[in-house]
């Protein structure tokens, strides 16, 4: 301070400040489109909620447990049960089927690996969250389903169809391989890598002095997995879950692929079903402009944005220490 | 917790004990490794597949009438009908991408900057922050929604205005994220240089931080490219497809994605050929474009 005082006293008073008018105009573009952005999701929710109103208007709170879906008209009636079922149940058992094999990889790419193979590995399955959904949703279509239609499908329903309880989940009398299994099934290969990742990125957050000291212990691998790595990032652990239990949530092309597009209550894992994004996507590009259709299919958009938004929420809770560091 | 976590400290009884135990740790260890290994081997099995069954049907229908040729209907077998292409399709997703670019890119670079150089720790960046990261993740098909009440509603029709918007939509979030990551890895003593010889902030920002984070910004960019090229689902209720070329962007227009989700459904076994030269064609695009965004950010890091 002084400093500067020094070098003005000799300038005379009229010295004009620093920045001044470009300083203020390019603070407030950046705050501006900081707010615009704020402004961005508001507007994404107001509008899927006044598009869905006449929807919710007509069905009330029977549009949520309603399993209509009848667009003849005059006997017009939506209900979402259907839809929101399809996507909860294949993003769970989607992210049931990716966690363990993440976790795995992630473990591989901290712990096991050796240092030369990290990278190009590390590479490789992060290439796997580059492909477009919609290739995934081919390479579903004509490599997935078969393989599922002759070979998962009958052993899983001959082996455990009979076992009281969860029996019923497995016999279906769909054999067309597009089911809600195949829809998770391709889910989970692409939540794969974001899941992947982020494990492998907190796992390597762990102070090593504290794997160290286990391992100095003389604690394997896995002991030391299970007694110190693991409680030490369960928080982040389930974050990166959330994360991809979200993306599972809204995924469309690839479900839209695979998933038989049939909006009637499925019985079993192997019947086709649907998912909120998956009809939104097959029936709101043909429906009438303003039409009652249009208006269920928004209010089912605005339902997936509710439960998405609060996934997602959750997800940056829980990994909000590992964005800090 | 701790016996079953940390055997080795609970109370050894005899040697016999002590050997079934350390055999029991070692198998599971093992058992664990093995695991790991073949969960690896699962997750570049599904890469090679994928890009295996690209590469196996791709190949065999790409030639250059794919890149010449506008939709044909199906032929039936008959070799003198004339073979479709994905001429309208490569035209209308490279317009539509370079638009959603160009618009996306310059508010994501305001949003990164603010969050990195004017917000850091106040209300307003940290809720802008948390908007920009769920609209990162947030189902793109919403955001098809959005544009189509917004914009095609008002507007009386499908356009690819509406596309380029709903892809600059999806752009803004990528670009933020990889601004501010690499604006904040900026040391602050480059800052306080520069300010100190006089330059008022925004040039110190525009002149020096951009530069120093130039290959994180270009990757933020090439990323978000890679990322709307392949987006499906929010051109489908935006700029809807097209099957002659058009560059009229207030009517409906093609894309790449959304002709090779309409071919690949329609059953006729030539079509389906066509929709896998284009998987082809816009996987090899993305995959290659992510490359380059890695050695950019490696070569110059």
């Amino acid at each position: 301070m002084s400093h500067a005082a020094m070098l003005e006293a000799p300038a005379p008073p009229t010295r004009r400040p620093v920045g001044g008018a470009g300083d203020r105009v390019f603070e407030w573009l950046c705050r501006g489109a900081g707010i615009l952005v704020l402004l961005l999701l508001g507007a994404i929710i107001l509008t899927l909620f006044l598009g869905g109103l006449p929807a919710f208007r007509e069905f009330g709170a029977g549009f949520l447990t309603s399993t209509a879906w009848n667009p003849v008209e005059g006997r017009e009636n939506y209900g979402a049960l259907v839809p929101m079922l399809g996507t909860v149940i294949s993003a769970i058992l989607a992210i049931l089927l990716a966690v363990p094999v993440a976790f795995g990889i992630a473990f591989f790419l901290t712990e096991l690996a050796p240092p030369w193979l990290r990278r190009p590995v590390g590479t490789a399955i992060e290439l796997l969250a580059a492909i477009p959904s919609i290739i995934y949703g081919m390479w579903g279509l004509f490599v997935l389903v078969p393989i599922v239609q002759q070979y998962i499908q009958m052993t899983l329903g001959e082996a455990l169809g009979g076992l009281p309880l969860i029996g019923f989940l497995l016999a279906s009398n769909s054999f067309t391989g597009t089911s809600i299994f195949t829809a998770s099934l391709v889910l989970a290969i692409m939540i794969l890598p974001f899941i992947a990742a982020t494990m492998r990125d907190v796992f390597e957050q762990v102070p090593p002095v504290y794997k160290e000291s286990a391992y100095g212990l003389g604690s394997t691998r896995w002991e030391v997995m299970r007694g110190v790595v693991l409680p030490y990032t369960r928080v982040s652990v389930v974050g990166g879950i959330m994360l991809g239990l979200g993306r599972a949530l809204g995924e469309t092309m690839a479900v839209t692929f695979v998933i038989g597009n049939a909006n009637r209550m499925p019985t079993s894992l192997f019947d086709p079903s649907t998912t909120i994004a998956s009809i939104v996507a097959m029936e709101f590009p043909e429906s009438l402009m303003g039409s009652l259709k249009q208006s269920s299919l928004l209010a089912l958009g605005f339902l997936l944005f509710v439960i998405s938004f609060i996934v997602l929420a959750i997800s940056r809770f829980l990994l909000r220490s590992r964005l800090k560091a | 917790m701790s016996t079953t976590t940390l055997p080795a400290l609970s109370p050894v009884k005899d040697m016999a004990t002590a050997r079934a135990l350390g055999r029991r740790r070692k198998r599971a260890d093992a058992l664990l490794r093995w695991f790991c290994l073949a969960a690896t081997a699962l997750g570049l099995i599904f890469l090679a597949s994928i890009l295996a069954t690209l590469l196996w049907r791709g190949l065999g229908a790409l030639d250059w009438a794919v890149f010449t040729r506008e939709f044909e209907p199906t032929t039936y077998g008959d070799p003198d009908a004339p073979r479709g292409g994905l001429a309208h399709a490569i035209v209308g997703s490279l317009i539509q991408t370079a638009l959603g670019t160009l618009i996306g890119t310059p508010i994501g670079l305001l949003v990164g900057t603010y969050l990195a150089e004017y917000a850091r720790g106040t209300a307003l960046g940290n809720a802008v922050r948390f908007v920009s990261d769920v609209l990162l993740s947030a189902p793109s098909i919403l955001i098809g929604l959005f544009v189509y009440q917004s914009v095609v509603l008002p507007m009386g029709g499908f356009s690819g205005w509406a596309g380029a918007l709903a892809l600059a939509i999806i752009v803004i979030p990528v670009v933020v994220r990889t601004t501010e990551d690499m604006l904040t890895l900026i040391p602050n003593t480059l800052r306080e240089a520069v300010v100190g010889l006089g330059a008022p902030r925004w040039k110190m920002i525009t002149l020096v931080a951009y530069r120093a984070a130039l290959p994180g910004i270009v990757t933020g960019v090439l990323l978000a490219i890679a990322r709307i090229t392949g987006e499906t689902a929010p051109l489908l209720l935006t700029s809807f497809g097209n099957s002659v070329l058009s560059t009229d962007l207030g009517r409906s227009m093609a894309s790449l994605p959304i002709a090779i989700y309409q071919q690949a459904n329609s059953g006729f076994p030539d079509l389906i050929a066509i929709a896998w030269a284009g998987a082809l064609i816009i996987t090899f695009g993305v995959l290659a474009i992510n490359v380059v965004a890695r050695l950019v950010l490696r070569a110059r890091l």
